[in-house]
């Protein structure tokens, strides 16, 4: 079994991405966190062996967890995957910097999200 | 000398050790960016400086660590640039106090007042040549480690924030995870009444797991007090507001007395007290055995009743317990390497002056933790080995210069943890080791060579042997007596070793590896013939049931196949002059790594044991193969073995053997 967390402020797109994961077969569970609060809310209840992210959030945005997960030596094993828009190149670089391994830029086709996050779980 | 004066001496000299230690922290972050925190410590360790002598009534050295506080203060606010001559500058007025404080110590005299004016000189100077400062240099004021995490548009705002003169600050928190969202929501809502705020930054770095920390980044034109008022949490003012008088306040005396106080939130504590504590701790955790023991008697009379669970949860609880206060103990233990890297540093600093060498020193990984006790027993291998780079590695400038090496010869300390091992590598750009020479001073000496000749590796180890140097006249310098067969017998009575690579022309490097941690450890007890053994669980890597008859003789060595690897055989009876159990199949403890892996033969697994080494003393100097002792129960007091020393015997016998 693999769980993976999603951490997205658009329901929408939290959707779309749990879809894409499920489709990948039955060992996925996915756990939902549509702000950063509720993401560091999760992350110490559930092992967690990927986490996608967004970067534009309210609160806490995507790069501060980042550096969170990756500073904690309890999390920061965990696989991360940026997802976020085209606009915000500069954002996603500074997430790679901070430890994230991989990003898929929004709109994203299925098979392109699959393949960075069967990538990120068998490196 | 009056007790009172000693007493200030003492711990002026501390403050004074500090505050070089500071500045050469920022002399060598000068180019990848200093920390902001590094020139406030500074500015508080010379602060309580001029606090102190002006207790003791040390006059002339409270006006000019006032002076000197007043040229940190400039620094510290962005008013004086931090470059390579201030900071040369700052440690020629460190050496000054360190200078006085000799004077006082010895009832010198000693005049000071031209050091006064030539303080004041260089504050003018500098600031005059200041000038208005970009927002980007403003910028560099702000730990890295916060800038790299701002996205794009927080980074605007911060700019924007430092554009208008507003001051930059840092306020953190800590909530529990359970409801940091309302506390935090709160925070902010009071942030936002008196600035912007910019970042969210959450952090778990040395906080209870059921806790939360966030440093908020925010502008505002409040002023620092104000602000850690309204907030009633710590805020620190990271760039302080435009407009802000330019002159130097004096304190008024209540401040004087706060700063005085948060200088240092330190204790400082005997590590024999610490090592106290272990005990007790390993005491603890007998009585811990005992009531698991009793539990688990009683089940057997009574069955699983309410009671003797509850017996059962008792004694896990105070396992769980006992073993967080180890760790905790332990951890008081640790210091970052840097500590003693600092200390290199100055020596090799002197010594490159002494030699006229430019020698340019870079640190990796100096916060890389290590306990103090080991540390404190592998500065002096560490400066040997630096003493001898200088020396012998790193060649004169012309020299290098024909070599198409640059002038400046380097030495690199790195410092990182493998496993439970600390690995600590002084790598030059010298000339590196002669493999020919040594070999030609090996035949000098009348070491036996086996005529298949030795890799360069096997020549290199007879650096390590005793009396064993390649240069022939022994330099004031490296000093005599201390060879390299000195550290490497240093290393491995500390249970870690030390390793060379080299390369003609290139360099040299020396690489030490300790372990963590050697106060407490997990051993697995061990029994041979009639004797008990602790064997460290941190040296070996698994156990095993060999049977006789898979054992195989190679060059008169035994050795064991273990999973398509050779893993060679040494009998702990046989090695102690032990009578062992006499049987067609035996226990096996694979030890070490790599090349220096080795199978001890036992005859019984007993278990694994929580264990405090305690030395041997004086008594048993010169016995090879026992790290101490230790107790484990009962009284019982067992040999802990030194696989670092029963490793390298068998390694060196291996060598000495003749190839056939």
């Amino acid at each position: 079994m693999k769980s993976v967390l999603i951490v997205e402020d658009s329901a929408t797109t939290r959707a779309m991405i749990k879809a894409v994961i499920e489709d990948m077969g039955d060992d996925f569970i996915t756990l939902e966190a549509g702000t950063g609060f509720e993401a560091l809310k999760l992350l110490p209840q559930e092992r967690f062996d990927l986490i996608i992210t967004d970067i534009n959030m309210p609160d806490v945005n995507g790069l501060e967890l980042i550096n969170f997960i990756k500073s904690n030596p309890n999390y920061q094993h965990i696989p991360i995957i940026i997802v976020t828009t085209e606009r915000s190149n500069a954002d996603r670089e500074r997430g790679l910097a901070l430890g994230a391994g991989a990003y898929v830029t929004k709109p994203f086709k299925a098979e392109e999200l699959q393949e960075v996050i069967a990538k990120a779980l068998n490196p | 000398m009056k007790s009172s004066k000693k007493d200030f001496i003492a711990e002026a000299e501390e403050l004074i050790e500090e505050a070089e230690r500071l500045l050469i922290e920022i002399q060598e972050t000068l180019t990848t960016g200093i920390n902001p925190d590094t020139i406030n410590a500074l500015f508080r360790t010379i602060h309580t400086v001029k606090g102190i002598s002006g207790l003791f009534g040390f006059k002339d050295i409270a006006d000019f660590s006032h002076a000197f506080e007043s040229l940190l203060d400039d620094i510290r606010l962005g008013r004086v640039e931090v470059t390579g001559e201030a900071v040369r500058f700052l440690l020629s007025n460190n050496d000054v106090l360190k200078k006085v404080m000799e004077d006082i110590e010895n009832e010198r005299e000693h005049d000071i007042s031209v050091r006064l004016k030539s303080i004041e000189a260089f504050r003018n100077a500098a600031k005059e040549s200041g000038g208005t400062r970009k927002v980007e240099e403003i910028l560099g004021q702000i730990d890295a480690s916060i800038l790299k995490v701002l996205s794009e548009y927080e980074e605007h705002r911060l700019k924007t924030n430092i554009k208008e003169g507003k001051g930059i600050f840092l306020a953190r928190a800590v909530f529990s995870l359970a409801d940091f969202d309302k506390s935090l929501s709160e925070l902010v809502a009071v942030i936002k009444s008196h600035g912007e705020q910019i970042s969210t930054l959450p952090t778990s770095t040395d906080l209870p797991p059921d806790s939360i920390g966030f440093n908020i980044l925010f502008g505002s034109g409040k002023s620092h007090e104000e602000l850690s008022q309204a907030l009633n949490l710590s805020v620190d003012e990271l760039i302080k507001r435009k407009g802000e008088p330019d002159v130097v306040r004096p304190l008024s005396p209540k401040m004087q007395e706060s700063s005085l106080k948060s200088a240092s939130t330190y204790v400082r504590v005997d590590i024999e007290k610490l090592d106290r504590i272990l005990n007790t701790i390993s005491e603890l955790n007998l009585s811990r055995s005992a009531t698991n023991r009793i539990a688990a008697e009683m089940m057997e009379t009574f069955g699983h009743t309410p009671l003797v669970v509850d017996v059962f949860k008792v004694s896990q609880s105070f396992e769980k317990r006992i073993s967080e206060i180890k760790e905790q103990v332990l951890e008081i233990r640790m210091i970052p390497v840097g500590q003693i890297f600092s200390r290199l540093g100055q020596v090799i600093r002197r010594f490159s002056r002494e030699t006229g060498k430019q020698i340019e020193l870079t640190l990796y990984g100096e916060d890389t933790e290590l306990d103090k006790f080991l540390a404190e027993e592998i500065v002096d291998p560490l400066m040997h080995i630096v003493r001898n780079a200088i020396d012998h590695g790193i060649e004169a400038g012309e020299e290098r210069k024909k070599a198409g090496k640059s002038e400046t010869g380097t030495i690199i300390l790195k410092a990182f943890q493998r496993g439970n091992y600390v690995v600590i590598e002084a790598r030059d750009d010298g000339a590196g080791i002669d493999v020919e020479r040594v070999k030609k001073k090996a035949l000098e000496k009348g070491i036996p060579l086996p005529e298949a000749g030795l890799s360069d590796r096997e020549i290199l180890d007879f650096i390590f042997m005793p009396g064993f140097s390649t240069k022939s006249t022994v330099s004031e310098m490296s000093g005599r007596g201390v060879g390299m067969d000195v550290v490497k017998e240093k290393l491995s009575t500390l249970g870690g070793f030390v390793d060379v690579e080299t390369e003609k022309g290139k360099g040299t490097a020396f690489i030490l590896t300790v372990p963590i941690t050697l106060a407490i450890l997990k051993a697995l007890i061990v029994r041979v013939g009639a004797e008990k053994f602790a064997v460290p669980l941190t040296s070996m890597s698994e156990s095993l049931l060999i049977e006789y008859k898979d054992i195989q003789t190679i060059e008169g060595k035994e050795v064991y196949n273990l999973r398509g690897e050779l893993l060679p055989l040494v009998s702990i009876a046989k090695l102690f002059g032990l009578e062992g159990d006499v049987s067609d199949r035996s226990y096996a403890v694979a030890v070490g790594y790599g090349e220096r892996r080795l199978g001890l033969f036992v005859d019984e697994l007993i278990g694994q044991h929580e264990v405090v080494i305690k030395s041997l003393g004086d008594y048993f100097k010169g016995s090879r193969g026992f790290a101490g002792a230790a107790e484990i129960g009962r009284h019982e007091v067992i040999l802990v073995i030194d696989v670092e020393s029963i490793i390298e015997e068998s390694l060196s016998r291996q060598r000495a053997m003749p190839h056939v």
